[in-house]
């Protein structure tokens, strides 16, 4: 017969494997293939997967990103399109704690400026920035569906509204009581 | 507290209305739906049941009825209360659609700024399942099959406009798609969708417990039944409200406290600024619309400052996908700022109401389309708050300084990214955060 | 950009329905645009993210039109005609608001229309004009505010003049199957970028440069070499060469105002030597080498495969002339490369001789020689500069220009190219044939082996099989073909050129070649994606793939713009001239050019694939892998994308 056999099938879409894979990023791999393992191995699965890279993780490293664009057929550039349209996605300065005050509006009306200029110096960083001890990170966010309660921040996904001053205060040791506890519970 | 008055939903049984859907043929359901005259409460008012009617018939295996839980329009914390009070009316107003139209699957998009909610809805979810309302075999009937799961947004205003939504859930970036087709024939991975607010699905389920004559019995002949609005700003009792269409702003702002209001945003950022001459407007489809969001301006707030605040709002949330909304906003913005200085001339300010004209009828999607509607206002009816100054002489140079891309510059330069905003609202912008 | 559902509708396609626009009543099939309806019949709507080849995307909201019924106008591109309504293509609103989406895009366009490559040939310009833009209520930069990404050989990016109509990434995206482009941000810092706003040499780009031809602004262009080229020219000590590829030459006069299909290949000669090349020099020359390389090349691949049953060779062997393929299989399939055949494409052939055979057949010293090459390409300009790509000693071909640059030189020379008489090729490559010059259309160069092989094997000529020698099933527009060439019972003697190679074709003996063919790297992925499955394309014996759509005759280097209509007329004029080739006594097999003889019998004498020409015609690839780590990227030269963004 005037065929050849074709080579032992090879999937056009396993990814290529990185030459050298430092430690982290081989973890972050294993991580990745749970996560898509769960969430399924399609484009639907893009967002869902980035959200718990970034809560586990703080941000999505290029290797993260890559990686991701791989194992769902979709393009790096693709990756990268989404997760910079996103809010919650996109910033890269998350402390182990992500403050985000309100800017919108009725948070605006109920002076966020006092608010913001609290959270600056208490934090000793400004909007954007992340303490040098990566414990708090400060961002603007849009209207967080507040605004009978203003002026209103979330810390990572918890929401707290009245803000004041005093509060600010109770709320950073708060933070900082969890953390050590978290600490003490994993050593 | 955040409930201020009588609330419809908190004297619904929960599962009164599903099993009471449950009993009728999915064709007389949707009927019911029609005949109440339930028009979406998301803002956009298009009718409910006439969605359900166009997915009901339209070819496709996998139907998705989807609950648009990102509420994110300024002023607007009605769906958080409901989801946060009445969870299982949700849920049963989703089911109700999915028997409507034929749907096995259901997915809440759930904004990131409620990720905090996101435990209590599925234990409530995982509730309904255990009592046989959710999953196979609902409520008993052999060919109904349902479950919902919970999707979370990422923090993108545009993604409440139903195909950028479904474009999120596609995992992309949430754009508009271009319509024709709609959602209800190629939604959710090409097949029919309904995309319904949140409050949308709970009036459904109100209707079905209580009957669609009940609710066509309140409000107006367009605008039949009752809205929640929420109630923010300058008020005095500030939170969610109940009343029928209609109910005039002055009634409302009686209610909350806040008569002497110099103006109104109704709607949010992307509806309309009432002035006071025009508080015994009717709040309802014929006359001034809103998704529920109420923000009152007392007598000492600069209206340029909320308009700057807003269209700051508008210029970040664009998706950019087109020109005329992703460029506009900031022309407008732009344009503020200059009012602001007193820098704006009579000419620029004419160039940028006739660009707001443009965009509200060249923009692709609703937020393009409504995005300067604030800045519209402001001029129409509070022009005394734009600072008159002398103009004469060097008004060219002006202008043209104020047109300079340097000045395109510093806008850019104040949204580059948060950290950038951030340095220059301390430093070099006046406004900002500190003020 | 599947989200963006194509409008048209699945069914009914053939129900017509009768609208109006302006007045006109127009008959079109159920789920035409508004856009094709008015274009069909003549309504100029203006345009500007919309391209023919591409998926409508309603960005620009230029082409906006009033629709009977809608409450806003609406984008035309995108919406299908299902109902008998009236529309409007133009009304005041309209025109407002066309004017103010042009003047906002003035507003973030760094345009310096003078010293732009796109002056005259801009949309953004016409756009301006047919709008009526007058000032510039919203501004109009003049100091750029974003660096130029120069990092890729090939192609350079401006983002100041980036006026995010995404049809680069929608190109990138659909037809090439690639996505290196992508929309990133929201709002105002949304724009156009790659992965984390690389430049372009760090991503992964193969550089075929269609979204080249699909930007409408300057915004992205090849790389210019005109400079370089002319100093060259100007330099006594340099003796400067250029070898014409088959496709540059018949589109070149649409950048003198012909309509596209028009060949200047012999006013071009004259051209080229009056800019002052000395020597003009037809790349067909190295294409005949080609076929006679990699058609020995896959002969002794199914050789060693069905007869010494070697397990090891890998096949189907792949094509290997086109850069941008070659890159994207480094790249994206480095498990597949030894399918590619070695043999280096004509370009590189071609260098590699005239800096050896050419050089000492003249007694130049080849570091004097200055080896340009016009190609319709971008992606030959980074082949050219592959390390690899130096085995004379030398640079192989020093500049790779495309057909635009070559034309403003033209234009710069002071001359009216089609006014020009006609010259001949210089010897001693002057006598090139037909096979060559299909090389430009998709299919070509299989079709060009084809016609080598079955002479070899059959003994007979391919004109007895096919008519005229046009082996039509290779031919063709479709995305993906696939093609089956039988070879007849009786089989003819090895020629000599290739009995070292094999015994005799007895093996061969009414056997079926299986060959296939795919343009646009999209359609190249399917190919790979079958033979990974185990499809039909997995028994081929020879594929030819070209990456871009069409073949090199809308490559990246072509004039602008380009549509399939523009296609066809090229590939006409191609295979016209081949045609004549024949009509005027001219080869047209490779292996009957009489240059391609006397090369193998004076310098490459141990015949094709022996070892000079393994030295000096063949080349290994490199595994590139599609993984960019951190470590391999972002120099601090490199910069890109909206400075904004940043």
């Amino acid at each position: 017969m005037f065929t050849h056999s074709p080579k032992q099938q090879r999937s056009a879409s396993s990814p290529d494997t990185f030459e050298v894979l430092d430690e982290a990023s081989a973890s972050l791999r294993d991580e990745i293939d749970e996560l898509i393992e769960i969430h399924g191995e399609n484009r639907n699965a893009l967002i869902p997967v980035l959200q718990e890279i970034r809560s586990r993780h703080a941000f999505v490293n290029s290797f993260a990103m890559q990686y991701v664009a791989d194992r769902l057929g979709v393009s790096a550039a693709e990756v990268y399109g989404v997760i910079s349209f996103y809010s919650f996605l996109k910033e890269s300065n998350y402390g182990k704690f992500a403050i985000s005050l309100c800017r919108t509006i009725s948070c605006d009306m109920a002076d966020k400026a006092r608010i913001a200029k609290c959270l600056q110096e208490k934090l000793g960083v400004k909007f954007g920035e992340t303490t040098p001890d990566g414990m708090f990170s400060l961002n603007w966010t849009n209207c967080i569906g507040m605004c009978d309660q203003g002026p209103a921040l979330l810390v990572n996904e918890q929401v707290f509204t009245h803000v004041t001053p005093k509060k600010i205060k109770e709320i950073l040791d708060g933070c900082r009581k969890t953390y050590q506890e978290n600490e003490k519970g994993v050593s | 507290m955040t409930i201020r008055n009588t609330i419809t939903f908190a004297s619904i049984p929960t599962d009164k209305g599903l099993k009471a859907a449950l009993e009728k043929e999915p064709k007389s359901v949707i009927n019911d739906v029609i005949e109440s005259g339930l028009r979406g409460c998301g803002g956009a008012g298009f009718p409910t049941g006439i969605k359900w009617k166009f997915a009901a018939k339209a070819e496709g295996a996998q139907k998705t009825v989807i609950c648009n839980a990102d509420e994110g329009e300024p002023g607007t914390f009605k769906d958080r209360v409901i989801l946060a009070e009445w969870p299982d009316l949700v849920f049963e107003g989703m089911t109700i659609a999915a028997y409507a139209i034929g749907a096995s699957s259901g997915i809440v998009y759930l904004r990131a700024e409620y990720a905090y909610m996101r435990k209590m809805l599925e234990e409530c979810l995982e509730k309904r399942r255990q009592a046989g309302m959710l999953g196979a075999k609902i409520a008993g009937k052999e060919d109904f099959s349902f479950d919902i799961h919970i999707h979370m947004g990422s923090g993108a205003y545009v993604c409440g406009e139903e195909s950028a939504l479904i474009e999120s859930l596609e995992g992309k970036r949430g754009e508009p798609r271009n319509r024709p087709p709609f959602p209800v024939e190629i939604g959710y991975e090409n097949a029919p969708t309904i995309v319904n607010n949140v409050e949308s699905l709970a009036w459904v389920s109100a209707i079905f417990a209580n009957g669609s004559k009940w609710f066509k019995g309140a409000g107006t002949k367009e605008s039949p039944g009752y809205k929640l609005m929420s109630i923010s700003g300058d008020v005095k009792l500030p939170g969610v409200y109940e009343f029928p269409f209609g109910t005039t702003l002055s009634t409302i702002l009686e209610a909350a406290g806040g008569e002497d209001a110099k103006a109104v945003a109704v709607g949010g950022a992307s509806g309309t600024l009432v002035p006071p001459n025009n508080f015994a407007c009717k709040i309802c489809f014929e006359d001034v619309p809103t998704g529920g969001s109420i923000i009152v301006f007392g007598k000492n707030r600069n209206l340029l400052d909320v308009a700057e605040n807003f269209q700051e709002f508008f210029a970040d949330e664009s998706c950019g996908q087109c020109t005329i909304c992703r460029l506009g906003n900031v022309k407008l913005l732009e344009g503020i700022r200059l009012m602001k200085q007193g820098q704006c001339t009579d000419q620029h300010l004419e160039d940028l109401c006739s660009l707001g004209a443009s965009m509200q009828i060249a923009s692709k999607c609703g937020l393009g389309q409504t995005s300067p509607n604030v800045f519209l206002s402001v001029v129409k009816h509070f022009r005394d708050e734009i600072p008159r100054h002398p103009v004469a002489e060097n008004d060219d140079q002006k202008t043209e300084k104020a047109k300079s891309s340097n000045l395109f510059q510093s806008v850019v330069q104040l949204f580059r990214t948060d950290a950038d905003t951030a340095k220059n609202n301390s430093g070099t912008n006046k406004k900002g955060v500190s003020a | 950009m599947s989200g963006k559902t194509k409008t048209a509708t699945k069914t009914a396609k053939t129900e017509m329905i009768t609208i109006t626009i302006d007045g006109k009543e127009i008959t079109v099939p159920r789920g035409t645009t508004i856009l094709e309806a008015a274009r069909q019949n003549n309504v100029h709507i203006p345009t500007l993210c919309h391209h023919e080849d591409l998926t409508p995307f309603g960005g620009c909201r230029l082409c906006i039109v009033e629709v009977e019924g809608q409450r806003v106008p609406v984008s035309s591109c995108t919406f299908p005609v299902t109902a008998p309504v009236n529309v409007e293509s133009t009304s005041d609103r309209i025109r407002r608001s066309r004017r103010h989406t042009v003047e906002l895009l003035l507003s973030e366009h760094c345009g310096d229309c003078y010293s732009c490559l796109r002056n005259g040939n801009c949309e953004l310009q016409t756009l301006a004009q047919e709008c009526g833009v007058r000032d510039y209520p919203f501004g109009h930069p003049t100091e750029k505010t974003c660096s130029l990404d120069l990092s890729g050989t090939s192609l350079v990016r401006d983002m100041d003049k980036c006026i995010q109509c995404g049809r680069c990434i929608r190109t990138c995206e659909e037809l090439q199957g690639i996505g290196r482009f992508k929309f990133s941000g929201r709002g105002y810092n949304k724009t156009v970028s790659t992965y984390l706003d690389r430049g372009l040499a760090e991503v992964a780009c193969i550089n075929c440069g269609q979204c080249i031809t699909r930007c409408p602004t300057g915004a992205l262009t090849e790389r210019d070499d005109t400079p370089e080229i002319w100093a060259a020219i100007e330099d006594p000590e340099k003796h400067v060469v250029i070898q014409t590829a088959p496709s540059p030459r018949v589109a070149i006069g649409e950048e003198f105002g012909l309509e596209a299909g028009n060949a200047m290949t012999w006013q071009l000669n004259t051209a080229l030597r009056r800019c002052g090349f000395d020597k003009v020099f037809d790349t067909n020359f190295s294409a005949d080498l080609t076929i006679i390389e990699e058609g020995t090349e896959l002969i002794t691949r199914l050789y060693k495969a069905l007869v010494e049953k070697d397990a090891t060779v890998a096949l189907p062997q792949f094509t290997s002339c086109c850069p941008g393929w070659v890159k994207f299989m480094e790249h994206e399939h480095p498990d597949m490369l030894p399918h590619l055949s070695t043999a280096k494409s004509p370009q590189q052939m071609f260098g590699s001789v005239i800096k050896t055979w050419y050089a000492d057949l003249n007694g130049i010293k080849p570091e004097n020689i200055v080896s340009v090459s016009l190609m319709p390409c971008t992606a030959k300009k980074f082949e050219c500069s592959r390390p690899e790509m130096t085995d004379s000693g030398h640079k192989d071909v020093d500049y790779s220009v495309t057909t635009r640059e070559i034309a403003r030189m033209i234009k710069q020379a002071g001359m009216n190219l089609p006014e020009l008489a006609p010259s001949e090729f210089d010897d001693p490559f002057g006598t090139a044939t037909g096979s060559g010059i299909i090389f430009g259309a998709t299919g070509g160069v299989m079709e060009a082996a084809l016609r080598s092989v079955i002479e070899f094997v059959t003994g007979l000529k391919v004109e007895d099989l096919y008519e005229h020698a046009d082996i039509i099933p290779v031919r063709g527009f479709e995305g993906c073909r696939y093609a089956e060439i039988k070879i007849p019972e009786t089989v003819g003697p090895v020629p000599e050129l290739i009995q070292h190679l094999v015994p005799n074709w007895d093996w061969l003996k009414g056997q079926t070649v299986k060959v296939g063919i795919a343009h646009g790297i999209d359609n190249a992925r399917k190919i790979i994606k079958d033979i990974a499955a185990g499809g039909k394309f997995s028994e081929c014996h020879f594929i030819e793939i070209m990456a871009c759509p069409g073949g090199c005759l809308s490559g990246g280097g072509m004039p602008i713009p380009t549509t399939q209509e523009i296609r066809e007329a090229r590939a006409k004029a191609i295979y016209e001239e081949d045609k004549q080739y024949g009509e005027t006594g001219r080869a047209r097999k490779s292996h009957e050019n009489p240059a391609i003889a006397k090369i193998y019998k004076e310098f490459l004498t141990e015949g094709p694939c022996g070892h000079k020409s393994h030295d000096l015609l063949h080349v290994e690839y490199t595994q590139r892998g599609k993984f960019m780590t951190d470590a391999t990227t972002g120099g601090e030269d490199v910069k890109n994308g909206k400075d904004k963004t940043k």
